[in-house]
């Protein structure tokens, strides 16, 4: 788990039961709460902080920033 | 692992920071107001890796380092009450207060616990009714609804031995406080990634539009970092400050509603007392009278007082932590830095915290070193 307070590592939503759901990052299992983020679906990821979900990743605008760097990588090779 | 190795990678990380500096032709000056992101920045180098036009500087976003003297002589006298266990994150554990550390009172025989969530403090609260369990409550917006979420779940639960001595501290407020003094000019403000899931984009809009600082909020991984620095280095030549989010992934410009929504149910804006800074009006959060019986400040009031014997403040001599947080100065300027002061021997708050600026140079820079991812 992070030392560093304000971090918040993503983890993907395992299984939900009422305010809490099993989370899961790089093999590790563990309880949270998602009272801060009702809208929290099994699969998607969430942003872990101090045993809460703070936040939903939303997966359609990561994508949009990879492809930016994307063009950004392959931009500054023909530079 | 996904949402993190994509952002590490070292080969774009280079392109990026070479169309900084093909972008940028006058020097500016930018402060990164997370502890988590000063952290970053000096892990990967990323002083070395912007142009010489770019200089970074630490800010107030240490929760630990901002806590006042005065408020962790409170959580120490807390300590020493009767039936009293405190609970607090890690970090708090080794910072001084005027006469002594939690980590001195819990030797000395005091019943302190480091918890990771207001979660397991709220369980120890259900474990031991006979004891009153303290959280002591630090943080930004990020923390502020996880301990808003516990106190409600505690109201539920009827855990009535449950409390939170409230230090939480608000991130816009203390920005304009900053920039009012006038110490430190700044061009751009790299805004806290965490902070901004919870309160969105929307409160920041007043730094461009009244200081004319650009504001980009940023994740915290290197190509996070670049691209916020990206950004900012991109408005500020155009002459065009705004704010922008560089990290959409989790940030959206309404922040989380369900988060603000219990953050406002438990608590009411109040004036905060910044190590280094001062008494920063309406930069913090109380508990409201509604659920005032789990506000330790108010429900140990009395005894506090007596308890505290009202001995005077005390700073740890020669520390320049306050101007660390106020972007006056780096670390390298304490002359105690990294000869009388080391993680080992922290002789303030900020080479204590993991987050903090002196740690963080301490433990990744020298003046000189080299960039890499
Ligand atoms: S190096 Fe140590 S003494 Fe100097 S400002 Fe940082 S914490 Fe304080």
């Amino acid at each position: 788990m992070p030392k560093v307070m304000c971090l918040a590592i993503p983890m993907r939503i395992a299984s939900i039961e009422g305010d809490e759901a099993e989370a899961e990052v790089g093999g590790v299992v563990r309880r949270v709460s998602i009272a801060l983020t009702p809208e929290a679906k099994v699969g998607e990821y969430v942003l872990l902080h101090t045993g809460y979900a703070i936040g939903v990743i939303d997966e359609a605008e990561a994508k949009e920033t990879l492809k930016l760097l994307e063009e950004i990588a392959s931009f500054s090779e023909i530079s | 692992m996904k949402f993190l190795d994509e952002y590490q990678n070292s080969e774009l990380a280079t392109k990026l920071a070479h169309r900084i500096a093909n972008h940028s032709t006058k020097p500016i000056r930018l402060m990164e107001f997370c502890g988590g992101h000063t952290h970053a920045i000096m892990r990967h180098g990323i002083r070395q890796l912007v142009p010489a036009t770019v200089e970074m500087r630490a800010g107030p976003g240490c929760p630990v380092c901002v806590t006042a003297t005065t408020d962790l002589d409170k959580a120490i006298a807390l300590a020493w009450l009767p039936n009293v266990t405190i609970t607090t994150f890690g970090d708090m554990m080794r910072v001084p207060g005027s006469y002594s550390s939690l980590q001195r009172t819990k030797a000395e025989g005091a019943d302190v616990r480091v918890v990771y969530s207001t979660i397991d403090a709220m369980e120890i609260a259900r474990e031991n009714p006979k004891k009153s369990v303290i959280f002591i409550g630090i943080g930004f917006e990020t923390t502020a609804p996880t301990i808003a979420a516990s106190i409600i779940k505690a109201q539920q639960g009827g855990i009535e031995n449950f409390h939170v001595l409230s230090c939480l501290k608000l991130t816009p407020p203390v920005m304009k406080a900053l920039l009012d003094s006038g110490e430190v000019k700044l061009d751009g403000i790299i805004c806290p990634g965490h902070v901004s899931v919870i309160i969105g984009s929307r409160p920041y809009e007043f730094i461009p539009a009244d200081y004319g600082v650009a504001c980009v909020i940023s994740g915290f991984e290197p190509i996070d970092i670049l691209l916020c620095v990206g950004k900012l280095v991109e408005q500020i030549e155009a002459g065009q400050p705004k704010v922008e989010i560089a990290y959409r992934r989790g940030v959206k410009p309404q922040g989380n509603r369900k988060a603000l929504e219990l953050m406002g149910e438990v608590f009411q804006i109040d004036g905060a007392n910044w190590r280094g800074i001062g008494i920063v009006p309406q930069s913090g959060l109380k508990i409201n009278q509604k659920y005032e019986h789990f506000d330790a400040a108010k429900v140990f009031s009395g005894l506090l007082r007596c308890a505290r014997n009202d001995k005077p403040v005390r700073e740890p001599k020669g520390c320049r932590c306050g101007d660390i947080l106020r972007g006056v100065a780096t670390p390298f300027e304490c002359h105690l830095f990294g000869k009388v002061c080391t993680p080992e021997k922290p002789v303030g708050p900020c080479m204590v915290s993991s987050e903090g600026a002196c740690a963080a140079y301490y433990q990744y820079g020298s003046p000189e070193s080299s960039g890499k991812i």
